[in-house]
């Protein structure tokens, strides 16, 4: 039977051309299918990305799309937003493409609330330029530019998110579609920055580098590390060690940028309130 | 058999990632490294093959008595 999310994607685009076993096709099923269960209208839902193997997704999917610069997906989408507020914007991005080239525009819009969704492809590594090591690649692990081990310490992204300013910040795997799916349709309902991190698998030049070659010996991974946040919050330090935390870390109510925005407007056009 | 499996064979990459989360054995990859039913009898459709299929390639419906 034909899934009734088959009708986000463009079908003449399929299949994708992420390599076998990449988690990015898992994750963007989660989008669409949160879309779906919000019931998000594909003429006022837009989805932005930047530049990287995340990034491709926008091409698959079925709404209006904007393909961007390195990085520069969050700027974009922050435009789209304030002259059309009423669309609902969705950024694809990944680690290099958001903590990286796009870092200072990634805090600011948190900073400013601005009401996006940002949903972050953390595949660890700089997949379509030949597996650089990226700010969220893990310490110790290898990658083309770090063959002895990347000395870097990685961002926790989702800390960085919550430190800058974001008002709904969410974690979740590959491996765990529908707690993604769910946490994807969470930063929908939020009016204000919602950021989600999803850990994805990338074998080819990620895992292949680090004893992980099989898509599936990943996704293993993800589901003996995982933590869901309640359980975390009780785990002993020592007992956390090469784990990660899973589920939402943080809510809360802010003004969003654009009704903020609107407010200046009013008051610059000499309304007193 | 319980279920109706159903392959879009043109999607489908052989990561093989529905044989390693397959709880029954019933997927293997064949000599093309693409996913064939091996033992459709023992499928219990619990959707763990669709669900975490990378390339919407595979498809589970439990079948509705009649």
């Amino acid at each position: 039977m034909e899934r009734s999310f088959e009708k986000y994607f463009r079908q003449n685009r399929l299949p994708h051309l992420w390599c076998p076993g990449c988690g990015n096709g898992i994750a963007m099923k989660a989008i669409v299918m949160a879309i779906e269960k919000k019931g998000l209208s594909q003429d006022n839902t837009v989805i932005v990305s930047g530049i990287g193997c995340s990034s491709r997704a926008s091409g698959y999917m079925d709404f209006d799309t904007l393909h961007t610069a390195h990085g520069r997906a969050i700027p974009f989408a922050t435009g789209i937003k304030l002259a059309r507020p009423e669309l609902n914007v969705i950024v694809i991005t990944g680690d290099g493409d958001c903590t990286a080239i796009g870092g200072n525009l990634f805090i600011h819009a948190a900073r400013r609330n601005v009401d996006l969704t940002v949903v972050l492809f953390n595949n660890s590594i700089y997949g379509m330029t030949g597996g650089q090591a990226s700010p969220m690649t893990p310490y110790g692990k290898k990658a083309t530019t770090a063959p002895y081990g990347a000395i870097d310490r990685p961002f926790d992204v989702c800390q960085l998110a919550i430190a800058s300013g974001a008002t709904y910040v969410a974690r979740s795997t590959a491996f765990h579609v529908q707690h993604l799916t769910e946490m994807i349709a969470g930063g929908f309902d939020n009016q204000g920055f919602s950021f989600i991190e999803a850990v994805v698998q990338c074998p080819t030049a990620y895992g292949r580098k680090n004893k992980l070659p099989e898509p599936a010996d990943m996704m293993k991974w993800m589901r003996d590390q995982a933590i869901m946040k309640p359980a975390w919050d009780k785990l002993p330090a020592e007992k956390r060690e090469e784990k990660f935390p899973i589920g939402l870390f943080y809510s809360a109510q802010y003004e969003d940028y654009t009704t903020a925005y609107d407010e200046v407007i009013q008051r610059a056009g000499g309304d007193q309130k | 058999m319980i279920s109706d499996i159903t392959i879009k064979m043109a999607r489908c990459k052989g990561c093989g990632i529905c044989v390693a989360f397959c709880p029954k054995q019933v997927l293997a990859l064949d000599e093309l490294s693409k996913v064939q039913v091996v033992n459709g009898e023992a499928c219990i459709a619990c959707g763990q093959c669709e669900l975490r299929c990378p390339d919407y390639a595979i498809f589970v419906d439990k079948k509705v008595s009649q």
